[in-house]
């Protein structure tokens, strides 16, 4: 078992250093850097002013060296300053010699992200579970055909909209959430438990939003996970011996149905750091989402590298995690694997 | 199974008060008047001070320290902390800000600003000539990150004779040099001395001289900025400004509604369309518009066949209908141009007049230029090409529709146009630095001083520079150079009247339209003058008020 996981982690260097690598001359591809955004087109802004800039970014050097000054300082874990952001940190915060502390942009945004995606995420598998196991089970009865239509509204409903309508009708017409935001004004003054439920109610809608657009694809798996498994031999058999029908659902079908489950929530952990640009625009979220999206428009280089790395470290670590507890979950794999 | 079917029912039912949620959502646009029964807003009350503004933006200033972080979320932040040395007043005049006077000396190559007396910090220290030398040294240095170095490095001599006088000797005589100091923040040396201004936690915890003064930043929500108790120009009378980041404009819209936020910038719909329909908002909310300094053109690639032919550019002029833009794109909201200076002001030709919507004349300008449609497929061509040309614009709706309505009237004198929308980036790195482009729709946003020596003089050509159209008239040029020498404003103004008619003639660029700046504010916020003054509506906002009668109840704190 060590061993196993010693080689795995062992190879995720050069799969890093390959990542990192294509990202960054990727990155090089798109026309443009910090100095021509569109605020930058400006007769007060000379050409001379902007060489200057590049020259103080490196950005007059050649890609390669770029990438070369790049990992030196990743060597040291050093994930660089944002050029658009006033040479904020990009990943963690520091302290000035005068004891200033500014905090890093991954750092703060990382958080709020990962929190409303992980509360959507137990949003749907609760709901998910439920509804596909009652499509199985009423498979092609009125209850399946309204659970997958619902779902299905859900996946097809343009988030945005309903993001917009429910902010309409929650938060002007009826005043009872707030439309916006983190956190309400005077947030600090409120005792803990309003101040917990404040934070909650901004917290609501966006979990919502994202948790009715995610219900399709877990409800439908684990639907059809159901009910191959309720078509296997050893179902029949379990029936055959007269064993109690909740058993054989709870105790035997579902546990081996929820098998692929692991692996999409593996996959999906690189998700839970990603924000959705919309919705965070929408809910004047400062999350990573909107913090990606505007480092790609501004070439904010640092940012967008930091980013893309933590991604791809988290996506590694997500497979490694999917794979163990599969071997944890499933004997057939761990003797397999191990 | 008992629990499989509860489930099921449970679920049918929240499948049914979902879709009657959607309903409610969409329909019943006249539930929400629980506002009706708030104070009456239109109630006049004397001057108070106290209260909290609260708005809306966009973006979140990357820092406020405005000669570095460069976008207009920062400066309209730092705008309300920092002063400069002059300021330009309600009518668009340069008056003093921190100098209470300034000489030119008879050579015009000198200009002494004398400080007001006991100006302050925020922190109670002494804001001095020390200060504004200070500000020129780091604006002109090497290592500070700023674009905007530039017009300051026209500064030979920079001298302080004493505390209160701060004295810039030019090379040579340089008009816009007043305008550039009224842009300049002043930034205090005695905090920012030891520091590299690059990243300085002084950007993001600011000492101003100015109104206000940051109290609270908290990154991607909120600035929060209080009165400064010291400030020296006086005391503004709203106590707390609230500056909220809200990306989307729909939804900072729905706070404006729930009464969330005092004010927002709007959108031509939502101004002419959405509030004159809504007599619940209107009710409490008031609408503003102002002429801005921007105009949004069609520029040619001169240097391309056949835009270099003076006939050609006329008869396109005449060709396309710009009431048609400001009606269709603006709602109506926006002015013709005929030069490129704000209308109204000083410096925009009262004489000059739009080329007007004239087909017949375009076409017989095209038939001088040698143009006929020989082959009868409605396209005019010369020498057996066909006349078609490609515009280009970025990923901007107003410049994309103004596209779409430029392609129509020019197809009518049989001028075949192709539209092509791009990022940014690309626009820029792809085409206009190349020049590899018939012609482009843009706009700028310019200072309030006349000179536009970087976008027309034959000198600013080269790619990055801003003659990217590769406008070359030497007549123009001449003005150009004589603008910047002048100092005298009536002579000057006759320079550019001459530079704007020259301009229009040549017509190199195709003025569209000028679009007001568009905002809502609530009435509970008085004291703002309606209709906007030349500087727009924000020239007074320290003697803006909230009746005490008004304020939010959650936000009585002081």
């Amino acid at each position: 078992m060590a061993s196993y996981l010693l080689k795995r982690i062992f190879w995720m260097v050069p799969l890093l250093v390959g990542i990192s690598l294509i990202s960054f001359f990727i990155m090089h591809l798109a026309p443009g850097d910090i100095t021509t955004s569109e605020a930058s087109f400006n007769p007060k802004a000379s050409e001379e002013s902007r060489q200057k800039l590049r020259a103080l970014y490196n950005l007059d050097k050649p890609v390669i060296v770029q990438y070369g000054l790049w990992v030196k300082r990743m060597a040291n874990l050093d994930f660089g300053t944002s050029f658009a952001s006033h040479q904020r940190p990009v990943f963690w915060q520091t302290t000035d010699k005068d004891g200033n502390v500014t905090l890093g942009m991954i750092q703060e945004a990382l958080p709020i992200t990962l929190l409303i995606n992980v509360l959507s995420l137990l949003l749907i598998i609760g709901i998910a579970l439920p509804l596909g196991v009652v499509s199985a089970l009423k498979q092609n009865q009125l209850a399946d055909r309204s659970i997958t239509m619902f779902v299905f509204i859900g996946f097809a409903i343009p988030g945005f909209w309903l993001a917009l309508m429910l902010m309409y009708w929650s938060g002007v017409q009826h005043s009872w959430l707030p439309i916006s935001g983190l956190e309400s004004m005077g947030h600090e003054s409120l005792a803990w438990p309003a101040r917990l439920w404040d934070t909650l109610s901004h917290l609501i809608l966006p979990v919502f939003i994202s948790g009715i657009t995610g219900l399709a694809g877990i409800s439908l798996f684990v639907r059809n996970g159901m009910l191959d498994v309720l078509h296997q031999d050893y179902i029949t058999t379990a029936r055959a011996k007269g064993l109690n029908e909740n058993k054989i659902i709870y105790g035997h079908a579902l546990r081996n149905a929820l098998l692929p489950l692991i692996t999409i929530f593996g996959l999906s952990i690189p998700g839970l750091i990603g924000g959705s640009v919309i919705a965070e625009s929408i809910f004047a979220i400062p999350g990573m989402g909107k913090l990606f999206y505007d480092a790609v428009l501004m070439r904010d280089f640092p940012v967008i590298m930091g980013i893309l790395t933590i991604g791809a470290m988290l996506t590694m670590l997500g497979n490694l995690l999917a794979d163990i507890s599969y071997a944890w979950a499933d004997p057939r794999v761990r003797r397999g694997v191990m | 199974m008992m629990m499989p079917t509860k489930t099921t029912r449970l679920i049918q039912l929240w499948l049914v008060s979902f879709s009657v949620t959607l309903i409610s959502a969409c329909g019943s646009t006249d539930e929400g008047d629980k506002q009706t029964s708030g104070p009456d807003f239109n109630m006049a009350y004397p001057p108070s001070a106290g209260g909290t503004m609260v708005d809306a933006m966009t973006g979140e200033p990357s820092g406020l320290i405005a000669m570095i972080a460069g976008e207009s979320a920062a400066s309209a932040i730092a705008g309300n902390i920092f002063n400069s040395l002059l300021k330009y007043d309600k009518n668009l005049d340069l008056s003093g800000e921190l100098a209470q006077s300034w000489d030119v000396s008879s050579d015009q190559r000198t200009i002494t600003f004398h400080l007001k007396p006991n100006l302050k910090w925020a922190d109670h220290q002494p804001l001095t000539s020390a200060d504004v030398m200070f500000t020129w040294l780091k604006v002109t240095d090497e290592n500070t990150r700023t674009p905007y170095g530039s017009d300051f490095k026209l500064v030979s001599k920079a001298e302080t004779p004493d505390a209160q006088t701060f004295k810039v000797t030019y090379a040579a005589p340089y008009a816009p040099a007043l305008d550039t100091w009224a842009g300049l923040h002043i930034l205090p040396k005695h905090l920012l001395k030891d520091q590299d201004i690059n990243n300085s936690a002084f950007a993001r915890n600011p000492v101003g001289s100015h109104y206000y003064k940051l109290t609270e930043w908290k990154n991607g929500q909120y600035l929060k900025l209080s009165r400064n108790k010291n400030a020296s120009q006086g005391q503004a009378k709203i106590d707390h400004l609230l500056s909220r980041i809200i990306p989307d404009k729909a939804a900072q819209f729905l706070e404006l509604s729930a009464d969330n936020i005092d004010s927002m910038g709007l959108n031509p719909i939502q101004y002419a369309r959405i509030f004159p329909s809504r007599a619940d908002l209107t009710k409490n909310i008031g609408l503003y518009k102002e002429l801005g300094n921007s105009y949004s053109y069609m520029g040619f690639n001169l240097k391309r066949k056949p835009f270099d032919d003076v006939r050609v550019r006329q008869a396109i002029n005449y060709a396309i209908d710009k009431q048609e833009i400001i009606d269709g794109v603006l709602l109506g909201l926006g002015e013709p141009v005929a030069s490129p200076y704000k209308p109204g002001t000083r410096w925009s030709n009262p004489s000059l007049k739009p080329y007007p919507y004239n087909p017949s004349k375009a076409r017989a300008l095209l038939r001088e230029a040698g143009y006929a449609d020989t082959d009868g497929d409605g396209i005019l061509d010369k020498d057996g090409k066909p006349f078609s040309f490609e515009i280009l614009t970025n990923q901007n709706k107003e410049r994309e529709m103004t596209a779409v309505l430029i392609q129509r009237r020019l197809k009518e004198v049989g001028i075949e146009v192709n539209i092509r929308v791009l990022e940014w980036a690309s626009f820029l790195g792809r085409f206009i630095k190349p020049k590899q482009f018939d012609a482009v729709i843009l706009g700028w946003s310019l200072s309030l001083d006349p000179d536009q020596y970087g976008i027309w003089h034959s000198s600013q050509q080269a790619p990055g520079q801003f003659n990217f159209i590769s406008y070359n008239n030497p007549q123009a040029d001449k003005l150009l150079e004589a603008g910047r020498l002048e100092l005298n404003p009536e002579k000057r103004m006759q320079i550019y009247h001459a530079f704007s008619k020259i301009l229009l003639d040549d017509s190199p660029v195709i003025y569209l339209s000028a679009g007001y700046g568009l905002s809502a504010i609530h009435k509970r916020v008085k004291g703002i003058s309606n209709p906007a003054p030349a500087a727009g509506i924000g020239h007074n906002t320290y003697e803006w008020h909230i009746p005490k009668a008004y304020y939010r109840n959650e936000m009585n704190d002081q």
